[in-house]
């Protein structure tokens, strides 16, 4: 690990201040906010990031989960995962985040993980872990040895000739489903930037990840209003029953009144290379019968711009089968 | 479990002691040489005034652990992991290093009392936070329930997951947790054991439960 400064800020301004002058908040950033360390501390010690600069924002004011005026929910930056996850509230009306933190990590690391940190979870690509490796992400223009190498594990959706990284995080898909909007603090003031757009396609930039500039700092999430009647689940599938990432996985809010779907939102994890919404299917199913057949074409047109890499073709009938699964299960709770 | 305690230590040199004390003075004389001249750490809101302050470290940031109800004022490298400090600064060795990288759960410790694990934290994130390791849950006469039970379960083989192990489980009797041994398998799933004692380990978290 390289050496760094290690500083505590007084404030939220402060911390802004001392951020912005990082010459990037993405890959390779000089000042680096610590939240519970989990993925920092991690590339910290392969020396895949070496921030001069840690600022520690734990004590800061942002880790309150409270109810907003309209219904829906403000989540501070700093909630542990776990406290997100066993809140009542989030228990009862928002149950797909709740199902998908519990199915990430372990017990320990949710204690530790915050939501702003997870929303800025790495990927788990080896050549992005491993700085004897050429990586466009780490290292922009020394090549992507994933694409000819080790991609079981990586993306089938978004990826571009530069980078396939998968992008890791459970917590993630189900915001997105949920339609979240992130609260950033940065130099010029704040700003609110929905959840879709938060996460940026690899294209030949993948060193950018997010939309996040020097100083910006991420304050909290919110949720809309709950939606009454929906019904929620987070599907993953894996190679081993905990404590591992999903290979494919699927976060569905469905609404069926008379039989008919009246509203949905579906996001599929393990196959992005960003947390990935399917208007596609959601389009599919709008005003159609819940059925197999239809869960089955939500699929098919989820999965449509679908590009396996040399080892994971099995990926695009697994997304397919797990969003399947999730829909019908989703609709017979 | 209360290496600590010079006083509760056998009379005779143990393995432990032995390598404790002829090691100690290997790993000080090592992190004041890696510790780079550059090194510029410092707290900016550090109210803690170092009583007790180790060998002057270049570098090095004072901080005051609260570990198992006892403070330790200490000089340590920003980079120092909790884990690190507990075993190398603080001479705890109860707590293992495995992965080091956060995959393995043998590091498994207690801060404000909740679980973490502590080769994925600074030791600098928890100045003056509480911190509970596994010498602190009970003593080889007064086990906690928890090592008693494991005792009793044979839940262990080699012993290195063992005190991860029984950290997360006493931490897991605070959380929500189902009754049945999926909802325990489920929960433990953070701590690896390579010589696969799960089955008698699941059976001693349960007998503790089903005694409370």
């Amino acid at each position: 690990m390289h050496i760094f400064e290690f500083i505590r800020p007084k404030n939220s301004a402060a911390a802004i201040a001392a951020a912005a002058q990082s010459k990037t908040a993405q890959q390779g950033a000089d000042v680096r906010f610590m939240g519970g360390g989990t993925t920092l501390i991690d590339l910290m010690k392969l020396n895949v990031e070496t921030p001069a600069r840690v600022l520690d924002i734990n004590r800061l004011p942002l880790d309150k989960i409270e109810l907003m005026p309209d219904g829906g929910l403000k989540i501070g930056a700093t909630v542990r995962n776990s406290d997100l996850a066993y809140h009542p509230k989030v228990q009862q009306d928002y149950s797909v985040l709740s199902q998908a933190i519990l199915q990430g990590a372990s017990a320990q690391i949710r204690n530790m993980a915050t939501v702003g940190g997870n929303l800025l979870q790495r990927t788990r690509c080896v050549y992005f872990r491993d700085t004897a490796m050429p990586c466009n992400k780490r290292e922009p223009g020394s090549g992507c040895p994933a694409i000819t190498g080790h991609n079981r594990a990586l993306a089938i959706l978004g990826a571009s000739e530069h980078c396939i990284a998968t992008n890791p995080s459970d917590m993630c898909v189900a915001l997105a489903a949920l339609e979240a909007t992130i609260h950033i603090q940065g130099t010029k003031g704040s700003r609110a930037v929905a959840f879709g757009d938060f996460h940026l396609l690899p294209g030949n930039t993948p060193h950018r990840e997010t939309v996040l500039e020097p100083g910006d700092l991420i304050t909290h999430v919110t949720l809309p209003p709950p939606v009454v009647g929906t019904k929620h689940l987070y599907l993953k599938l894996r190679d081993r029953a905990s404590y591992e990432f999903a290979l494919s996985s699927a976060a569905v809010v469905l609404t069926i009144a008379s039989a008919r779907i009246t509203r949905v939102r579906i996001a599929l994890g393990g196959v992005g290379t960003k947390p990935w919404r399917s208007p596609e299917a959601e389009a599919v199913l709008i005003g159609k019968p819940a059925n197999d057949a239809n869960f089955r074409q939500a699929a098919e047109a989820a999965l449509r711009n679908a590009k396996p890499q040399t080892e994971n073709k099995f990926k695009i009938e697994l997304a397919k089968r797990c969003l399947t699964h999730a829909l019908r299960t989703a609709a017979a709770s | 479990m209360s290496d600590d305690d010079p006083k509760s230590r056998p009379p005779s040199p143990t393995r432990r002691k032995f390598l404790l004390t002829s090691g100690s003075g290997v790993a000080a004389s090592l992190l004041a040489a890696y510790v780079p001249a550059s090194a510029k750490g410092a707290a900016e809101e550090s109210d803690s005034a170092p009583t007790n302050a180790g060998p002057n470290i270049e570098g090095a940031v004072p901080i005051t652990l609260r570990i198992n109800g006892k403070e330790h004022s200490l000089r340590v490298d920003p980079r120092t992991t909790l884990l690190d400090c507990i075993r190398e600064t603080v001479a705890l060795t109860g707590t293992k290093k495995g992965c080091d990288h956060g995959q393995c759960g043998a590091c498994t410790v207690h801060v404000n009392g909740r679980r973490v694990l502590s080769c994925l934290n600074l030791a600098l994130m928890h100045d003056g936070e509480e911190i509970t390791t596994v010498e602190g849950l009970g003593t080889p006469e007064a086990m906690h329930p928890m090592q008693a039970s494991f005792l009793a379960c044979d839940a262990y083989q080699c012993g290195y997951c063992t005190s991860g192990q029984i950290m997360s489980a006493v931490a897991l009797l605070k959380e929500p947790c189902g009754p049945d041994d999926a909802s325990v398998k489920e929960l433990m799933s953070g701590n690896i054991c390579r010589c696969g004692a799960y089955a008698n380990i699941v059976d001693a978290i349960q007998q503790v439960r089903k005694r409370a």
